[in-house]
């Protein structure tokens, strides 16, 4: 099992590791989740969805499905 | 003034950068809204003088986060900047960034660049540099992305003239693109790319084969060529990552020198705010708090801008009668056109306050939050977080609403959106419920304190809202509509709500609703004047008929003009028209006269009183819902001996009012925004019928 965003605790940091091209839409990378980016998760929703995160200097709420796309490493 | 030279100039940035505001400052009270061209969405448009010869022409682009488009909104920067022959496409492009996202948004910019359109670029926000510890080597970065940038505030209204003189100079620009990005995603395909189309900037080329949609001002060779490179679509997603991935290392590159943050000396705020809007219970109970204060105001305090326009248009009639002649030209004049406008201008009040609430929510940032919190929920009934705040401005009028869901980028989410905003409890309905209401409910009190009356009114906006959900449940699991886009939304810093953007912005949505929705109900206000006031053989010697009937005789003259009037209305064309669809609501439970009504209030809702106001031969100068309300109560159905209103045609009316898609201004809307007749007719049909079945089961249920 890969870790995820979806996988980090409020509050805690880790690394985007190398981004699957094919799951990723562009959107996500022109917004700044790019490999490599330290990305931290700030807060979950009620239900747990969307997932609030700080990455790239930027402030984004992303919803769920998409957090489990992007692997990160510690 | 013609002699004036104009310079196009077009307004680009992310969302958030205070890209408004900047437009506000440059060109103030000189805003207009035009069409983009083959697309009828609007373009804001200012005039701005920057000296006594030329003037800029500023063009207000959507907000976007990068030229690849995610929603309709976010197309039209697309669409304005590669369409060289177009009327839009701008001399200059003015791209904002904000201080704090410097970095995010310069990606957007270096796009821009290198369409080799001159650019000039406004850091915005430099008021706040000091408090969050930023420091910018302005020269050195001019030089690095070769262009001239300009500081500014434009809340603090600096940095504008310095603008300005950038904006006079501007064909000193470079247009060099900002670095050779396509030689190092893959020089070689970048160099049959640059072949095929030798006529168009490299970056434009690339721009038209990564998109999706058709563009029209190709020609059919250059169209063939873009499908060709198309085919391979698994290599043009892999270039378009390492594009913005080495987009971002020049940015990081040219800020590593010219940019630095002080972290010890940013505040926290956001975070004590996030904490608080967005916690799991305090969050909704604070979002629950705003929206009660919002419809608080809402009913409140527009009653009494709407009582005096009300009584306004109502004495303007009068007083048109008294100083023109009398004759068809005066009636028009005082029963159609008066008339319809008056109930275009009525809704102001209610729009107008409803948006300021928005905008303000929108300004502060709060609104980001609201998405956040109820995305979820939303998504069970198949619509998105982005749909809470169209859904609220449906209360106020489903047009503006209708339009507010452009930024929705999920086609599915969208749509059954706009599909289900109609049931809101808009304004038009309010006057309806509320003559009904007064009719069939008695005025009395409950438990001490709450009136049924006005229980009865919050049951009624539940009902729409319960509809909408539903509708949206049902609509999201029948619906095969491809949906596939992405969900990313950008939580803005809290900021103090500017005065001059909340003004434009409800002066904005206020004007859509009246060119939108007033055109509309102002033509068909006419046509229906007209049809109530012509009519065959009977209607034209209405006066000879009524007068030579004995138990007419002894009536007085104003008695017997107003047997006249309701006799030439029922032999009217509408009156016709009332009583050929009487068998189709006679198991609502209504006769011809209130068939006139609901023939009437096809252009919009509210009509239905002023009609049947007429119909119930009210006196038309008083407008007090009293005298109409105790006509249509001592009202007698001729078949039963009963009242006309009694409850279970109250009911059935209610019912028939809160489902029926009465609003032509809302179809054409929805026709415009889906860019198909499918969708409002499904519309106009599948809320038809639920109103017209549920009136009828109310109606036997409860006689």
């Amino acid at each position: 099992m890969f870790k995820t965003i979806a996988n980090l605790q409020i509050g805690e940091k880790a690394f985007i590791e190398k981004l699957c091209l094919e799951n990723i839409p562009l959107k996500l990378l022109e917004m700044g989740c790019l490999p490599g980016i330290e990305v931290q998760l700030i807060q979950r929703a009620p239900m747990h969805d969307p997932l609030y995160i700080k990455v790239n200097g930027s402030h984004l709420a992303i919803r769920k499905e998409t957090a489990e796309k992007i692997t990160i490493v510690k | 003034m013609s002699d004036d030279k104009v310079v196009k100039v077009a307004l680009i940035g992310n969302p958030n950068t205070g890209k408004t505001s900047l437009f506000n400052q440059l060109t103030g009270l000189k805003q207009k809204v035009g069409n983009y061209p083959g697309i009828t969405v609007e373009k804001k448009l200012g005039i701005c003088k920057l000296s006594d010869t030329i003037k800029a022409e500023v063009t207000d682009l959507p907000g976007t986060y990068s030229i690849n488009p995610t929603s309709l909104d976010e197309t039209l920067v697309l669409d304005t900047l590669l369409n060289e022959k177009n009327d839009s496409y701008p001399d200059l492009a003015v791209v904002i960034v904000e201080i704090e996202n410097i970095k995010r948004n310069l990606l957007l910019f270096t796009q821009i660049k290198d369409l080799k359109i001159p650019t000039i670029l406004v850091i915005n926000m430099v008021d706040q540099m000091k408090r969050k510890g930023i420091n910018i080597d302005v020269k050195q970065l001019e030089e690095s992305l070769n262009t001239k940038i300009v500081l500014a505030s434009a809340r603090k209204k600096t940095g504008i003239e310095e603008l300005k003189s950038a904006i006079l100079d501007y064909k000193k620009l470079d247009t060099n693109p900002i670095s050779k990005i396509t030689d190092r995603i893959d020089k070689d395909y970048f160099t049959r790319l640059k072949d095929a189309f030798q006529e168009f900037p490299l970056y434009k080329s690339w721009l038209l084969i990564t998109q999706n949609n058709e563009f029209d001002f190709l020609t059919e060779k250059q169209k063939e060529l873009v499908l060709k490179f198309r085919e391979d679509l698994e290599c043009i997603k892999r270039y378009q990552h390492k594009e913005t991935i080495l987009r971002y290392q020049i940015i990081n590159n040219v800020l590593k020198d010219s940019f630095n943050v002080d972290r010890s000396k940013a505040t926290d705020l956001r975070g004590v705010l996030d904490r608080v809007l967005t916690h799991k219970i305090f969050g909704y109970v604070i979002f629950a708090l705003i929206l009660l204060f919002i419809f608080q105001g809402i009913f409140d305090w527009a009653i009494y801008p709407m009582d005096l326009i009300d009584g306004a248009f109502a004495s303007l009639s009068s007083w048109i009668k008294t100083v023109l002649p009398p004759g068809t030209f005066t009636n028009l004049i005082a029963e159609g056109i008066i008339p319809g406008i008056g109930g275009v201008v009525i809704f102001i009040p209610q729009i107008a306050i409803l948006f300021t609430f928005i905008s303000i929510l929108e300004e502060t940032g709060y609104m980001s939050r609201v998405v956040f919190l109820m995305d979820k929920i939303m998504r069970k009934f198949g619509m998105s977080g982005k749909s809470v705040i169209p859904l609220i401005s449906g209360t106020a009028c489903s047009i503006p609403a209708i339009m507010a869901s452009r930024n929705i980028s999920n086609w599915k989410e969208r749509l059954i959106t706009i599909l289900v905003i109609p049931f809101t409890t808009c304004s038009a309905r309010l006057p309806v419920y509320a003559i009904l209401i007064a009719l069939i409910i008695p005025d009395k009190r409950v438990l001490g304190i709450l009136n049924l009356q006005g229980l009865t009114m919050m049951a009624l906006y539940l009902l729409g809202f319960t509809a909408a959900i539903l509708s949206a449940v049902l609509l999201n699991s029948t619906l095969k509509v491809k949906g596939k886009s992405l969900f990313v939304i950008e939580m803005p810093n809290y900021k103090i709500p500017s005065i001059k953007n909340i003004f434009y912005e409800v002066v904005e949505k206020t004007k859509a609703f009246i060119f939108g929705a007033g055109k509309i109900i102002l033509a068909i206000s006419i046509v229906l004047w007209f049809l109530a006031s012509n009519g065959p053989s009977k209607f034209k010697n209405a006066e000879e008929f009524v007068t030579s009937q004995q138990e007419n005789q002894n009536l007085s003259e104003t008695l017997l003009q107003k047997k006249v009037a309701s006799y030439k209305l029922e032999h009217s064309y509408i009156g016709y028209m009332g009583k050929s669809i009487e068998p189709a609501i006679k198991p609502m439970g209504y006769d011809w006269k209130i068939g006139i009504a609901l023939i009437s209030s096809f252009a919009a809702r509210e009509v239905f009183v002023g009609a049947l106001a007429t119909i119930y031969n009210v006196d038309s100068d008083s407008e007090s819902s009293g005298t109409i309300k105790q006509r249509m109560a001592a009202e007698v159905n001729p078949d039963t001996g009963e009242k006309r209103f009694d409850f279970q045609t109250g009911v059935s009316l209610l019912l028939f009012y809160a489902f029926a898609m009465q609003c032509v201004g809302t179809l054409a809307i929805v026709k415009r925004e889906t860019n198909s007749w499918k969708w409002p007719i499904l519309q106009l049909v599948g809320m038809g019928l639920l109103a017209y079945i549920s009136a009828i089961i109310a109606f036997n249920i409860f006689s």
